[in-house]
């Protein structure tokens, strides 16, 4: 990576050692507890699928059953290996006779911990080999596919009903995106449990389910075959049932997931606690499954304006990268994200993109970053917005960005259409075919705007963070640091499923998914 | 160059000739056929002599078209009446020291996004203590006790808290539109607010960026507020027509 910014590298240092010390802060207690999703995430990594009678998902039956004998601080994996040994049966069937009434939770006999144990690795392996298989899988066939040029070209799908979704993404596939998010209803993220099956009705969005993951899998995987490509799959491991999602997503082989440390906190009013425990667990999943994660920072500039805010970006992404390396993530599975939101009024506002969009760049050379495209500005003159996104595309190429979601001409009018979707592609295959090399060819003047610009960020980057360790990450969300949105330590949804360890909790996947992963620290220049 | 206003038709380089672009995607697949399919499907829209200007390959058995054609369709302009807000906008300033005169004591606001909607941006720009490019929202307005209900909330629930606070005024943000899930939703409320008995006794007032006065006039609510909308517009409104409505007394 060459440094065209000059960047003070005692600057970056202490950048990303400070948010080191802001993590592990967090990491004293985060460890301390369990979430009742995390519980559902490792039943349903045992193979515990379906939903009852009444549509509740035998993870919840199961999780909730044991929350009320009050045996769930010690994990579910216990109870379940023990049902195991005493029933011989597989942890489906013991989910489904829980369901009927044909067992209860005090049934269950005591066993000698060797012996429920023993069962328990046992499965746990079972589950982790089915992971790291798909793993392979996905690896086999990106080696066999022609290579993508990058930036990578990604586009939503958000029809509502998967079926249209798939369609539409196989399309979006043919016209030549390289990666398909499907939107998720908007109402998911406070659900306390994942819908099942497939579903035909969502508003901006479709429910995240296993089999609407799968049915877009396949899909994507008939574009793949018929281009002689690999088309990424994403969705969004968020919201109330973040690690269950990343379950479900490394099961059926999804790519990426949008996956943030504080998005839930400070977009959803999620609380605090449960997120900070449930992003751990849920990007341990993501790291063990080789899935790619996407951040959340370019929501901060929807709320917060883009100029003035640019700094708690950097600050965030410091914190985000500080906090996926603790859960096993690697540094090329972090999608650290940014957007390109400064009020295209402004003069010289595209200077200020560029050296915001390089400074990413710079800080993160091994990250694949994900650029997030204007929508605060944009109104609905679909042609002004198709130039500015011309314009994004063109600070991307330029400064070497990774994952670009397109902008869409009718950001703020509608859920994409087909062909609004293929202009989108068209605009960005032009601009970074036109302009392919072009980062290697211009460089900053010293001490000029764009270098003055991305020092003053590091800069305020550098104070925030330094505030932050300070106070604390969970003060710091209270005087509303991020998005200039506050929210109470206490408050939020979600807070009642937060329980604290007993003593002999039990949860083989925590050892399995960090074991397997490089160690803190590791890689970082 | 003398306009018919009774009878105006689109205009491109010379009068009344009625020229029009448009574009749009079939379910078929590129080619001849599907190029007569759009240029058929123009004149049927009642536009002469259709040009298929650009015809594009989505896949997946899409096709996407660029046409111009002349609109043959005319429209009497000077019969159209749009109803709008009588209202003046005022600044912070004065909206806060009319209350003060006029009403004498706080006017309480209520908002919300409603629905399966978590879409807060717009309520957030309107209510929040920061407001949106420099003007303050209403939580700031000294005269003004406002409440950020936040995302998701059900109807039945912004109207309970509305009773509960003695609301003036209740705001609905809507940001979803998809499938007119804006319309049932915003329609809900209003029918729970006449079952209640509360819809002459508080304003209601919807927004978002596909709201228009119009439309929520239609719906039954008293204002709508579309994009571009600031903090002030929408509590210069509120003052004023409380102030009509001589609600010094609740």
């Amino acid at each position: 990576m060459q440094n065209k910014l000059n960047l003070d590298q005692v600057k970056v240092d202490f950048a990303r050692d400070t948010a080191g010390k802001i993590a592990e802060n967090l990491h004293s207690w985060i460890g301390d507890y369990t979430t009742t999703t995390i519980e559902r995430a490792a039943a349903r990594l045992l193979g515990i699928d379906g939903v009852d009678k009444g549509g509740i998902p035998l993870a919840n039956v199961m999780v909730d059953k044991l929350l009320e004998a009050d045996m769930l601080d010690q994990g579910l994996v216990p109870w379940l290996a023990k049902a195991v040994a005493s029933r011989e049966e597989s942890p489906q069937d013991i989910a489904e006779a829980l369901v009927e009434g044909k067992l209860e939770v005090s049934s269950v006999p005591d066993i000698p911990s060797e012996k429920w144990r023993e069962i328990a690795e046992t499965l746990a392996e079972e589950a982790a080999s089915k992971i790291r298989t798909t793993r392979e899988k996905r690896e086999q066939i990106k080696k066999k596919a022609a290579p993508p040029n990058k930036p990578l070209l990604y586009v939503i799908v958000a029809t509502g009903n998967v079926y249209e979704d798939a369609l539409q993404a196989k399309a979006a596939a043919l016209q030549g995106a390289d990666i398909v998010a499907v939107i998720r209803h908007t109402g998911q993220s406070l659900l306390d449990y994942v819908p099942y099956g497939p579903t035909s009705e969502g508003f901006g969005g479709t429910y995240a389910t296993q089999e609407n993951f799968r049915i877009v899998r396949r899909a994507l995987d008939e574009a793949g075959e018929e281009t002689g490509r690999y088309i990424q799959l994403v969705n969004y491991a968020s919201g109330l049932c973040m690690p269950e999602i990343s379950v479900m997503g490394a099961i059926e082989r999804l790519d990426m997931m949008l996956n943030d440390a504080m998005y839930g906190i400070l977009f959803r009013d999620i609380n605090m606690k449960r997120t900070f425990i449930d992003q751990h667990f849920s990007r341990m999943v993501n790291a063990y499954a080789g899935i790619i994660i996407n951040t959340g920072e370019d929501n901060y500039l929807t709320t917060a304006d883009a100029y003035e805010q640019g700094h708690t970006v950097l600050a965030s992404q410091f914190i985000n990268e500080q906090l996926g390396l603790r859960s096993g993530l690697k540094e090329e599975q972090l999608g650290l994200g940014h957007a390109f939101e400064i009020d295209p009024a402004r003069e010289d506002g595209l200077l200020m993109e560029i050296a915001q969009a390089q400074l990413c760049r710079e800080l993160f050379p091994n990250s694949p970053l994900k650029y997030m495209p204007p929508t605060k500005h944009v109104t609905g003159d679909i042609f002004k917005t198709y130039l500015v996104n011309g314009m994004f595309n063109l600070v991307s190429v330029l400064t070497g960005q990774e994952i670009q979601l397109l902008g869409m001409l009718t950001e703020a009018i509608h859920t994409p259409f087909i062909s609004d979707r293929y202009l989108s592609i068209a605009n960005g295959q032009y601009i970074f075919n036109n302009a392919r090399n072009i980062g290697e060819e211009l460089f900053f003047k010293d001490g000029g705007r764009i270098q003055s610009r991305a020092d003053k960020l590091l800069n305020d980057a550098c104070a925030m963070l330094k505030e932050i360790e300070k106070i604390g990450l969970e003060a710091a969300m209270e005087k509303g640091f991020f998005a200039d949105i506050k929210r109470s330590s206490e408050g939020g949804k979600g807070s009642s499923g937060v329980i604290k360890k007993h003593e002999q909790y039990y949860n083989p996947f925590i050892d399995i998914f960090m074991n397997n992963s490089v160690t803190v620290g590791e890689g970082l220049s | 160059m003398e306009v018919n206003l009774s009878k105006i038709k689109a205009y491109g380089d010379t009068l009344n000739d009625g020229a029009v672009q448009l574009s749009f995607t079939l379910p078929v697949p590129a080619g001849d056929e599907a190029k007569e399919a759009a240029r058929q499907l123009a004149v049927k829209m009642g536009f002469e002599a259709p040009a298929v200007t650009e015809m594009s390959d989505l896949g997946a058995g899409f096709t996407f078209f660029v046409l111009y054609g002349k609109c043959s369709h005319t429209v009497d302009y000077s019969a159209i009446k749009i109803p709008k807000r009588q209202q003046e906008i005022m600044s912070f300033g004065e909206v806060n020291e009319l209350i003060k005169q006029e009403l004498g004591r706080k006017v309480v606001v209520v908002a919300a996004c409603t629905g399966s909607d978590a879409h807060t941006v717009g309520i957030d720009a309107i209510i929040n203590m920061k407001g949106y490019l420099g003007e303050y929202g209403l939580e700031r307005y000294p005269e003004m006790e406002a409440y950020n209900l936040g995302s998701q909330v059900p109807n039945a629930e912004l109207l309970a808290k509305a009773v509960e606070l003695g609301a003036d005024a209740v705001l609905v943000s809507q940001v979803v539109t998809q499938k007119n899930i804006h319309l049932e939703n915003l329609t809900e409320l209003v029918e729970l607010a006449e079952a209640e008995g509360l819809r002459d006794k508080i304003l209601l007032i919807c927004g978002g960026p596909r709201i228009s006065h119009e439309l929520a006039i239609e719906l039954g609510y008293d204002a709508g507020f579309g994009s571009g909308t600031m903090p002030n517009h929408v509590a210069s409104y509120i003052a004023a027509e409380l102030i009509r409505r001589g609600k010094k007394d609740k």
